[in-house]
């Protein structure tokens, strides 16, 4: 805690060693991290890696086990309902009622908010206009498509002018084109000092947001902007060296490459091969190796790892340490 | 500051356009209520009227046939055909085609003519025990009667004793007068609990609940926002009950419908917690509908609505005691066919309202924890 309020500006969201138990199971292990406002925050993990769980915490769905948790000033514990009231949610499946149009929609949750008629009336016309459903208000929610849905959602998620919009897989189910104005959308409402906690399995979302971490088992395993997490020594150790290998007969080039000294690890991407190497692997002698196979590389050139790659490269490290642990 | 009712107006004014917009649903529960009525009211009738009778007539002379004549006037028997032995008479019973079977001994007519006791034979299938008991009842008094009969021919006499039975408050035996007015208990806990159940149990699938709890609402302003439509839909469902029974099934209300009207108040509490208990069970809306199935049974069965109280093994008869139905209905029947007032329908009353709040604590602390929390 004390930790928390040395920032001469105080996060968005702040927790310390945040742990939830059922039963046995420890679904959230001693998770801390701070997100500093009008942050994009990419809250990434395999599914049942506690992500979902993580938000419950600290929106209060669910009571924390052990650790503290301040969310835009407030205690988790304490008042959980102040919380409720500066935070905005969108769950991924877009909790809308399906048998009301867009308008009762965003009129019910108004009200829940005790928004007074008066501002009601602006929020709806800014949301509207943000959102652009204009078109659509008096359409029930059930015959939107999932872009739609997803703008509605949100549309009734930011109707009380939350500082902090908590996104779980807002791009689930959704259009690229849909996916990607809603990520222009997400930018412009930063740059108006909004923070947004996302979840998402896209990596290519992952990488544009300003802060990102990685939950693994019910434990953090990377924390940081994108380009710290590149060069995290555990994903690029020293004296190691990333390259793209481009090649036809991709798949026969990454058996045999696989079993040449010097790769430590190699996996497709696309029309290519992403491998980690030793420093002083010899390129040529690698060129040369799959020609004698009939393999003509067309291109080979250094590469920066991926998030994609953090990700892989920390979930093995994460999963050698957890065996070892258990043997 | 704190408002613990906070979100109700919101949550009771979007379950209105729920229940407008959902049309299939509210006419299944309003008209599926009336063809239960039209079931029960037309199509059943519990009185036993003309059961099948198979006769063996080995006498054949007057007196025998004075005796069938007489089965045959209590409205009880239908002979429907005459065999001329044993195996006949049997086979007609254990075929199902009749129900009794009469044997009257070839030296019937002889032993009575020389004062002697003459025994007539009357088989029973027992596989319905109503139709069973009432052949009984019938032929003993039937037996009982020709036998007083004939010894007080030469005499003359009156009968010392002479019963005058005269049943009060459903004079004619109507069956719709005994089962509309406990059907109306039960229909009503179907109705209210279903749609309670069904309401939640929604927004639990479609994870419109999940979305709710992030927000201020509270849950007793949540749960009584859910609540309140379905309270009102119970009330116009009563309403609309009571007119079928009075204006189509002639049933007459002899009580005050105010005073029903008062007491449905905690039993509708009941039903909706019950709705709330079983949402808090069921994840789907199939779940949720074989749950709330199992909440009718006993309902249903121990009540007293079909089967009398007084009958049951002691431990069935002290269950129904806890089942809310058996007070409703005890509060319908004596409302509507004794004319019961207050005073004699007090402690009906009391015991479902406590039920009413014992359970609507429950439902919500329940509702709180599992739903909620969960």
């Amino acid at each position: 805690m004390a930790s928390a309020q040395q920032s001469p500006v105080e996060p968005a969201i702040s927790a310390e060693h945040l742990v939830r138990r059922f039963g046995n199971f420890t679904a959230v292990n001693d998770v801390s991290f701070r997100v500093e406002k009008g942050e994009i925050f990419g809250f990434l993990g395999p599914n049942g890696s506690g992500k979902t769980t993580v938000i419950k915490l600290l929106t209060g769905l669910l009571p924390l086990s052990g650790g503290s948790a301040q969310v835009e000033g407030l205690d988790v514990r304490a008042d959980s309902e102040g919380v409720r009231e500066r935070i905005g949610y969108m769950s991924q499946n877009f909790s809308l009622y399906y048998d009301l149009t867009v308008e009762e929609n965003l009129k019910f949750y108004g009200r829940i908010y005790s928004i007074d008629p008066a501002r009601l009336k602006r929020r709806m016309e800014e949301i509207i206009q943000l959102n652009g459903l204009g078109l659509y208000l008096h359409r029930l929610a059930a015959q939107l498509s999932g872009g739609w849905k997803q703008r509605l959602a949100l549309g009734c998620a930011m109707l009380h002018e939350p500082k902090l919009l908590f996104l779980d897989e807002p791009t689930a189910g959704v259009d690229p084109v849909a996916r990607r104005q809603l990520w222009d959308l997400l930018f412009e409402l930063s740059g108006h000092g909004i923070t947004f906690f996302v979840t998402t399995h896209y990596m290519d979302e992952a990488e544009r947001c300003s802060h990102v971490a990685y939950i693994y088992f019910g434990k953090i395993i990377a924390d940081g902007n994108p380009d710290s997490l590149r060069q995290l020594p555990d994903v690029q150790p020293q004296g190691t060296k990333r390259v793209e290998i481009t090649a036809p007969e991709i798949t026969r080039a990454l058996r045999l490459a696989r079993h040449i000294p010097g790769i430590r690890s190699a996996t497709i991407f696309g029309q290519s091969i992403h491998a980690l190497v030793d420093e002083s692997f010899d390129l040529d002698g690698l060129r040369d190796r799959l020609l004698k196979n009939s393999i003509a590389v067309t291109e080979i050139r250094p590469l920066a790892p991926s998030l994609e790659d953090v990700f892989v490269e920390l979930t093995y490290k994460h999963q050698a340490l957890l065996e070892a642990a258990s043997d | 500051m704190t408002n613990i009712f906070r979100g109700f107006g919101a949550v009771f004014y979007k379950e209105v356009l729920h229940v407008r917009r959902d049309a299939a649903t509210l006419f299944f529960s309003l008209v599926i209520p009336l063809l239960q009525m039209i079931v029960l009211g037309f199509a059943i009738d519990t009185n036993i009227r003309q059961v099948n009778t198979v006769v063996y007539n080995a006498d054949g002379r007057r007196e025998s046939r004075e005796l069938l004549d007489r089965l045959k006037n209590s409205d009880t028997f239908h002979i429907m055909r005459y065999v001329q032995d044993d195996n006949a008479l049997n086979d007609a019973i254990i075929s199902g085609r009749a129900r009794v079977g009469v044997k009257i001994p070839v030296d019937y007519s002889d032993r009575l003519l020389h004062h002697m006791s003459a025994q007539v034979l009357v088989l029973i299938d027992g596989s319905d025990s109503s139709v069973a008991g009432q052949a009984i009842n019938v032929t003993t008094a039937i037996g009982l009667d020709e036998s007083l009969r004939r010894v007080l021919q030469d005499r003359l006499a009156a009968f010392p004793v002479d019963m005058r039975p005269k049943i009060l408050f459903n004079p004619d035996s109507r069956s719709p007068n005994f089962f509309l007015p406990g059907l109306t208990a039960v229909l009503l806990l179907n109705v209210t609990t279903f749609l309670t159940a069904f309401s939640i149990v929604r927004e639990k699938e479609r994870g419109t609940l999940e979305q709710l709890f992030v927000t201020p609402v509270r849950p007793m302003g949540l749960l009584f926002g859910k609540l309140l439509p379905y309270l009102g839909i119970g009330f116009f469902e009563l309403s609309m009950i009571l007119a079928f029974m009075r204006f189509v099934f002639l049933v007459p209300i002899h009580g005050s419908v105010p005073l029903l009207a008062l007491f449905s108040l905690p039993y509708l509490f009941v039903s909706l917690s019950i709705g709330i208990l079983v949402s808090s069970k069921a994840n789907t809306q199939s779940e949720a509908m074989q749950l709330s199935f199992l909440t009718f049974l006993p309902s249903i069965f121990f009540s007293g609505y079909i089967f009398p109280r007084e009958t049951m093994p002691w431990i069935f008869y002290a269950l129904s005691n806890f089942i809310p139905a058996t007070y409703f209905i005890n509060i319908t029947r004596g409302i509507i066919l004794r004319g019961a007032g207050i005073r004699h329908l007090w402690f009906d009353a009391l015991a479902l309202f406590a039920m009413g709040a014992v359970l609507i604590i429950i439902a919500a602390r329940r509702f709180h924890n599992k739903v909620i929390m969960a």
